[in-house]
């Protein structure tokens, strides 16, 4: 076991070493950063200090490897456009895009998983249908036309949502929070609803396609040989069995649910992370791109580090196929 | 298999708007009332206006005009041409670099099976709208760049197929045979393994070209995606956005409706080939 964790933290590091190379070298291929950097009729000795002074005259594998040993410090440079250092920034903006998030992922959870499980208890009903459908709608709809009919519907016809901003906050723990105030929840409503579509859609398939599976396994026809009810069943049984991938499929997402963001940030002005990359890369911010893209990295190669130690706890098959390699 | 393809009614319906789509993508210079990109016919008198509404051409706006004074419905007829366009270069070039990686990884096995599939299965774990996202901005605007990003975030899911296919066929009898006689190696993969993973790729194709055309309209709507010299759908929808509040919302939802029928009826097509390939669900 512990050889295949070692193993598994060492393939990790790799990829992150791999991964902040190739954002970097990316990055940094993007134009010429002095000329956004410095306005046209600056003198060449305001040039030439500037230039110094971000080392930009460097040779880019010296640009590299600073960045790679500021990195390990966990410094990620300044930004070029707010002028502070690209974590704090990063850090300032990751609670709003954290909550909305996390919101989103409840949804999926809490209103996905009992559609789901409805929709294989009973597959040829009119309801089951219509809830198949909705999930095939979420799969094959872009996200940011779902948001724009979100606000079109609820923001400008029936104006009874906002249609941008994260509203009235509470700092709690030196960081603000929008969903410990009403008109905070509200402002957090149709985003959150927004980014939980594609979610829902997966969470209902998934949870579909496993009722219908072991509603007719022999633990469904003892259980009702026993006289429980339909209902007992369904919560004791069903939702029991089909957690395990549910749980998989769900600490993905949350990764994927970052980068969906995106998009629904941008849509409703909320102050994330999504709306601070897309502001970055229209403005040239490179240190900030590279500080987002190696902290989106990072959560992914950790999420998956996750699930693969968590397969190797649940699957006695992996750990011994580990010790052999 | 056109017969079988046809008793089913909605897949029918859904094909019959695809080909009316591409039709109309394709005949747009010809049937469009006006050209959207020649500036000098635009008139800023007719912008903004709704529905129906008959301006200075003398001729019915029938979807509106955009804030340019842009006739909606000619503007949408060339926005399906470059989305078509572009789905399907992407769609192609990804499926032909996919299933060529898929292809020999499960054909040469060893180390190259090793590397090839560890890339893909990385690859896959990463959302593609975050890959194709970080490539525009490295490679700037155009379409050759767009059709790069798009191929990039999306030819994982073709070689994964690819080597799906290609590792059960290879369990085979026929291919032993082709693989004992003294044809070149390339052949074999060709001819005879490449041929017998074309269904499951066709499949996939149709729902990835559906995929790279909402992909590019979400580049964008973003801002990232084809100059504004030549709008697609998804910078139409962008544009019209800004006037979505004073409730002109006819600029945005009309080339959205446009978006949404091509997608959906696209993977309403590829949903009825998966169901005919696949020998599970054969009576």
């Amino acid at each position: 076991m512990l050889g295949y964790v070692i193993q598994r933290l060492l393939q990790a590091a790799l990829v992150m070493l791999a991964m902040s190379a190739l954002v970097f070298c990316g990055v940094y291929a993007i134009g010429n950063p002095i000329d956004v950097l410095i306005s046209p009729d600056a003198t060449q000795d305001i040039r030439a200090a500037t230039i110094r002074a971000y080392g930009l005259d460097q040779p880019l594998w010296v640009q590299y490897l600073s960045f790679l040993g500021r990195l390990l410090r966990g410094d990620l440079g300044r930004s070029f456009v707010f002028g502070i250092p690209v974590l704090e920034l990063v850090m300032a903006r990751l609670p709003a895009t954290l909550e909305l998030a996390l919101a989103s992922v409840l949804i999926g959870a809490f209103i996905g998983i009992p559609l789901g499980i409805y929709a294989g208890y009973r597959p040829d009903g009119a309801l089951a249908r219509g809830i198949m459908a909705l999930s095939v709608l979420g799969f094959s709809m872009p996200t940011f036309w779902v948001g724009l009919i979100l606000i079109l519907g609820f923001a400008v016809n029936l104006g009874w949502l906002p249609a941008g901003n994260r509203g009235e906050t509470v700092m709690v723990l030196g960081v603000e929070w929008s969903f410990l105030t009403w008109n905070g929840l509200m402002h957090m409503a149709l985003p959150a609803l927004n980014l939980s579509l594609f979610k829902l859609a997966m969470m209902i398939r998934l949870s579909r396609a496993g009722t219908r599976e072991v509603m007719l396994s022999d633990t469904v026809k003892f259980a009702r040989a026993a006289g429980l009810s339909e209902w007992t069943i369904l919560r004791r049984h069903v939702l029991r069995l089909i957690a395990i991938p549910l749980v998989t499929v769900f600490g993905l997402e949350f990764g994927s649910t970052l980068a969906f963001a995106v998009v629904t940030e941008t849509i409703f002005s909320w102050p994330g992370l999504g709306k601070l990359i897309i502001e970055s890369i229209t403005s040239l911010d490179r240190p900030v791109m590279v500080g987002y893209l190696v902290l989106v990295a990072f959560v992914f190669v950790t999420i998956n580090l996750l699930v693969d130690l968590s397969y190797a706890v649940l699957d006695p098959r992996l750990r011994r196929r580990g010790r052999a390699a | 298999m056109m017969r079988e393809y046809a008793e089913n009614r909605v897949a029918l319906l859904a094909l019959a708007v695809v080909v009316l789509i591409v039709a109309a993508a394709i005949l747009a210079p010809w049937i469009a009332p006006q050209d959207p990109y020649d500036l000098a016919s635009l008139e800023l008198a007719d912008a903004r206006r709704p529905p129906g509404f008959v301006g200075s051409g003398g001729y019915a706006h029938w979807l509106g005009t955009d804030a340019q004074g842009r006739d909606l419905f000619s503007a949408i007829l060339h926005g399906l041409r470059i989305s078509l366009l572009m789905g399907l270069a992407a769609g192609s070039v990804a499926m032909t670099i996919g299933a060529l990686m898929g292809i020999l990884a499960a054909h040469l096995g060893g180390w190259v099976e090793t590397v090839i599939m560890r890339l893909v299965d990385l690859q896959l774990s990463f959302p593609a709208i975050l890959l194709a996202l970080v490539l525009v901005a490295m490679l700037g605007q155009g379409k050759t760049q767009l059709v790069i990003a798009l191929v990039a975030a999306q030819y994982a899911y073709f070689a994964r197929t690819a080597y799906g296919a290609a590792s059960a066929e290879r369990q085979k009898d026929y291919l032993e045979a082709a693989r004992a006689t003294p044809l070149p190696g390339m052949r074999v993969v060709l001819r005879h393994l490449l041929p017998n993973c074309l269904p499951p790729l066709i499949v996939v194709g149709t729902v990835q070209v559906a995929n790279a055309i909402a992909l590019e309209a979400t580049l964008s709507f973003l801002g990232l995606g084809l100059p504004a010299t030549e709008p697609s759908l998804g910078m139409l929808i962008a544009n019209g956005f800004p006037y979505m509040m004073s409730g002109r919302t006819w600029i945005s939802v009309y080339p959205g409706v446009a978006l949404i029928i091509l997608i959906v009826a696209i993977n309403m097509v590829g949903d009825q080939l998966r169901d005919q390939f696949n020998p599970r669900l054969r009576r």
